[in-house]
């Protein structure tokens, strides 16, 4: 059984490991829809996904944060990733697609173009 | 909503919204393990009367892009649509508590879920506010306050995945030792 005595570990673990943690700045943002139209489409697995990958692949330049509704509500679970200037929509996002848009845009700094709102208006 | 844990999530963004600094969310089984009764209590800016008395509307929303709120309705029919019930009180500058009971021996109970999920998603993303989530069965009670684990971290964030990935053990475990099954 889970106890705090483990959660001290883990704390220690943490404090070995010396991470100077940096501020926001500068860092690409991944925003996860959150309101009942994203909850309900599948947004908690899609959250979930982006902090699991980011944590195994050792991204430490983007950080995922939860939004509200943006009024695309049929598109949901909509990601926005915001880098300086540019943002990108993703719809109907899930686990599986997450993790292709952390190896090729969030690493790769190319956008995943099949999975965003424009390539989905062109059908 | 497939899972009542995404309620439960959905319904405790309205605490966070309404500038919270304590969330508390509680699941409370009885009738010999037949009653469920899920609670969300906030000390956030609360609601005059007028509001609360719209925000079971559908047609109501605060907000201003869209023109429907479906979280409160929904929230209410998953527990009347069991024979249960609901009801919200709120006070301006107090809070507002969110209260649905279920019958989970009906047709139409909606599988709770993941609701270690929901918490440590919760907790993860909103550094800044206390939670606290208990669950109560016939055979005891189970706490996890994040005062407490704040406490245990000395100063290390509860949002490091790790500690994310701990605190849903942590409950998962918790809460099936208490209530002997999931629902």
């Amino acid at each position: 059984m889970k106890s705090l005595r483990e959660l001290q570990a883990i704390r220690d673990k943490m404090k070995a490991n010396v991470n100077t943690r940096d501020g926001m700045e500068g860092k690409m943002r991944i925003l996860v829809g959150m309101a009942t139209c994203g909850i309900a489409a599948g947004a908690r697995p899609v959250l979930n996904a982006f902090s699991t990958e980011l944590a195994e692949r050792g991204v430490t330049h983007a950080v995922v944060s939860q939004t509200g509704c943006i009024g695309i509500c049929q598109y949901e679970p909509v990601v926005e990733i915001i880098e300086g200037d540019t943002k990108t929509t993703y719809v109907k996002m899930d686990a599986e697609k997450v993790k292709r848009v952390v190896s090729e845009h969030v690493i790769g700094k190319k956008p995943v173009t099949e999975f965003t709102i424009g390539a989905l208006k062109a059908e | 909503m497939q899972e009542l844990s995404l309620n439960i999530l959905d319904i405790a963004q309205n605490s966070v919204v309404a500038g919270a600094s304590l969330i508390e969310i509680s699941l409370d089984v009885y009738d010999g393990g037949r009653m469920m009764a899920l609670t969300i209590t906030d000390n956030g800016k609360g609601m005059d009367r007028e509001t609360l008395a719209s925000v079971e509307n559908p047609f109501f929303t605060s907000r201003t892009t869209r023109k429907v709120g479906l979280g409160i309705p929904l929230f209410k029919q998953a527990a009347e649509q069991t024979g249960g019930h609901f009801t919200i009180t709120s006070q301006v500058g107090v809070g507002t508590s969110v209260k649905a009971v279920f019958d989970t021996a009906s047709i139409d109970f909606t599988p709770l879920g993941e609701v270690w999920d929901t918490v440590a998603i919760l907790i993860q993303m909103n550094e800044a506010i206390d939670f606290v989530y208990t669950v109560r069965g016939e055979d005891g009670e189970f706490v996890c306050d994040t005062r407490q684990l704040k406490e245990v971290m000395e100063g290390m964030p509860l949002s490091d995945l790790s500690v994310v990935q701990w605190i849903k053990e942590f409950i998962r475990e918790n809460q099936f030792e208490i209530l002997k099954r999931s629902y």
